[in-house]
């Protein structure tokens, strides 16, 4: 569907499900250099079953107009926004990366607009290292392939998508690829300057689902652990062999994590 | 500095898309020879229908083994997943299928291979499919054949039988420049020599009977997608917007699903297995992806192998006084010489034609007197092979199209193979003198 926020087009995959008012809505909510398209199995799948799924792109990816919103603040101030221009007051939101760090951020800053929340393959505090941030700046595609690499476990380097016929590491490539100049780079900074994911998980009143790669390299496990112990309802869901391209790796798993969960 | 460290192309080959069996810690991919998959419950059983979940329901659709060589050969062309087919016609016919209906238009390279021809110019008129055949060497040709209802650019890494080299950069840039995606046929070459998608190639396709197999025991073939294409022009290409409704509007054999938004990098491929192999049915059987998965494993070998003792044999004939020509891109003679040596630094694969001087007796003489070269048509094997085009593979061309595609009655086509180069040449000479004593 298409939205208005802010004067800007804004793209939200409904899975070919009109919205209605009257059903619980989720919110999937893309990673730096990602679009809505990571989450085309799992968000179909809910709107499928009786839920609303929006799973958007941000400001300045994929079909949504604007510049990309430089930092996790400014996101988590956007998703209130896309709901009450769908219709909505309040959804479940599932954030992955940077996406995770916006649903933590908006669950504190807007409770009211918020059910739950599930944060995939997140980190608090988000570090980037240089040579991405510089190669990002430099609008280098080094920083998609670095990216890709430390995206996924090593053994799905070398294939075997649960997808058939599928080659995740090309569909990596493509995608940020496709990505508008400077795009990676804000994204990459909101992570990195991002600072308060603790106090906004001391401060999340809602139910909280974390689900991990157990080797991400990008986020690695041990780097959500401070995140968890604050959450003060927290769910851990840890996928074996999986790296931080979760919702690709494993999405039969994610897809039963969330199910349970929401 | 870090670096990005990737796979070698070796390693794919033999890598890529596999690994050991979960159930068995089988090493090898196991041929799972079966038509369909048990489903653990209903709702597992609707989610995989309705593609809300990865997995594998009808083997007209999907299989795993040969999901496994689809995933291989895309790693190898660098695209983002790949379709097995029936044979390589069905991959050409589905990419044509997918793009368009009655009305569409390809332009397409006149030195085609002669199966493609014959659907391009005879058949696909039939269902209101047109084409336009242009010189590949003619880049104003390309533009001016281009109409409003243009969908698809076509042409060959290795025009068949003159290896006219296409120069993919340029005939990319012109399709793309009118919202057109480029479809190349990259049978002779393999992503060991070179990979049209990092050259700005859209859609890749092979006859994987040839090379890829190397072993000329099945039928098969593969059709890539790079991922690069913006079919809905919301991108890059603004050219292309309202071009390609089969991808980019709701489509109501599969819930109303627009397949540019389900996936922004692979909408192609999903239209082509949800209604294209769905429908039509060229699918590829699992135990032939099986063995084409045996050939890929050694195909960076045996296309260094293909390209030295070419090399030999072309070098070896060009200085033959019974042989008029020799068309080998590598040969400062050829046209393509300069192309070719940039855009297929590694070898210009194991297909080549020369041309005999003498009369039609004594190319047969020729055919008939060789050993080690086998009388058939087809190439890629890891056997020698050899055909005269005018009477066999091109026979339904008039002279006029055989002069245009650079074939005359005293062309002769080689497959050149494994064996020992210095067998081959043998083998040559003597048919050769026994010709010219004819």
């Amino acid at each position: 569907m298409r939205l208005t926020v802010g004067g800007l087009g804004v793209y939200a995959y409904t899975g070919t499900r009109p919205v209605a008012p009257a059903q619980p809505t989720v919110v999937f909510v893309h990673g730096a250099a990602h679009d809505h398209s990571v989450w085309t199995l799992q968000s179909r799948h809910f709107a499928h079953h009786g839920w609303n799924a929006l799973a958007v792109d941000l400001p300045g990816h994929g079909r949504s107009e604007g510049d990309a919103l430089t930092s996790v603040e400014a996101i988590a101030d956007w998703l209130p926004a896309v709901l009450a221009a769908a219709g909505l007051t309040k959804a479940a939101l599932v954030g992955h990366s940077l996406g995770s760090l916006a649903v933590l951020e908006c669950a504190a800053r807007h409770p009211d607009c918020v059910a739950k929340i599930a944060l995939l393959g997140p980190a608090v505090p988000m570090p980037v290292s240089d040579v991405l941030l510089e190669a990002a700046a430099r609008n280098d595609h080094v920083a998609y392939e670095l990216i890709a690499g430390w995206s996924h476990s090593p053994a799905m380097q070398l294939g075997g998508n649960p997808v058939p016929g599928m080659w995740m590491m090309g569909g990596a490539l493509r995608l940020m690829e496709r990505l508008r100049p400077f795009v990676l780079a804000a994204d990459l900074g909101a992570c990195h300057r991002y600072a308060n994911g603790l106090a906004a998980a001391a401060a999340v009143r809602r139910p909280a689902l974390v689900i991990l790669g157990a080797r991400d390299l990008m986020a690695p496990p041990k780097s959500a652990y401070a995140l968890i112990g604050t959450l003060p309802d927290p769910r851990v869901v840890t996928l074996p062999d999986c790296g931080h391209a979760l919702m690709a790796e494993q999405p039969d798993a994610v897809l039963d994590a969330l199910r349970e969960f929401l | 500095m870090t670096k990005p460290k990737k796979p070698h192309l070796d390693t794919l080959s033999l890598h890529a898309g596999a690994r050991p069996d979960p159930a068995t810690g089988a090493r090898a991919t196991p041929i799972y020879q079966t038509a369909s998959f048990v489903f653990p419950d209903s709702d597992h059983a609707a989610a995989l229908f309705n593609m809300e979940r990865a997995g594998h329901v009808y083997s007209r659709i999907s299989n795993p083994t040969c999901a496994v060589l689809e995933e291989r050969v895309a790693a190898l062309e660098g695209g983002v997943g790949a379709i097995a087919t029936a044979s390589g016609q069905a991959a050409l016919h589905l990419t044509i299928a997918t793009l368009m209906g009655a009305g569409g238009h390809i332009v397409a390279s006149r030195a085609l291979y002669g199966g493609s021809h014959n659907l391009l110019d005879y058949t696909l008129p039939r269902f209101g499919i047109a084409t336009t055949f242009v010189d590949p060497r003619d880049i104003d040709a390309w533009r001016a054949a281009i109409r409003r209802e243009t969908r698809l650019v076509f042409g060959e890494t290795l025009g068949n039988p003159g290896l006219d080299v296409l120069d993919i950069p340029r005939v990319a840039a012109l399709a793309h420049e009118h919202g057109l995606p480029l479809l190349v046929d990259s049978t002779f070459t393999t992503p060991c020599l070179i990979q049209p998608c990092a050259h700005g190639a859209d859609l890749v396709f092979h006859s994987a009977t040839k090379f890829l197999s190397g072993h000329g025991v099945v039928i098969g073939g593969v059709l890539v997608d790079s991922g690069q294409f913006d079919w809905d022009g919301s991108g890059r290409l603004a050219a292309a917007r309202g071009k390609f409704p089969t991808l980019t509007e709701p489509y109501a054999g599969f819930h109303d699903m627009t397949f540019s938004e389900e996936s922004t990098t692979a909408a192609f491929l999903l239209r082509a297995r949800r209604e294209g192999v769905r429908d039509f049915g060229a699918c590829m059987a699992p135990m032939t992806a099986w063995q084409i998965l045996q050939g890929i494993e050694t195909l960076p070998l045996r296309m260094a192998r293909h390209v030295e003792n070419t090399r030999k044999l072309a070098a070896f004939l060009a200085g033959h006084a019974l042989v008029e020509s020799v068309g080998y891109p590598e040969l400062p003679s050829h046209p393509d010489h300069a192309l070719a040596q940039t855009l297929l630094p590694h070898g210009c694969g194991a297909v080549f034609s020369f041309n005999l001087k003498g009369t039609r007796a004594q190319g047969r003489r020729f055919i008939e007197t060789l050993r080690l070269f086998s009388h058939l048509a087809n190439v890629g094997d890891a056997k020698s092979l050899i055909i005269h085009p005018a009477s066999t593979t091109h026979f339904r061309m008039s002279a006029e199209d055989l002069a245009k595609a650079g074939i005359t009655e005293g062309t002769i086509r080689l497959s050149v193979g494994l064996e020992h180069a210095d067998d081959l040449l043998e083998d040559l000479s003597r048919a050769l003198y026994a010709a010219g004593k004819s």
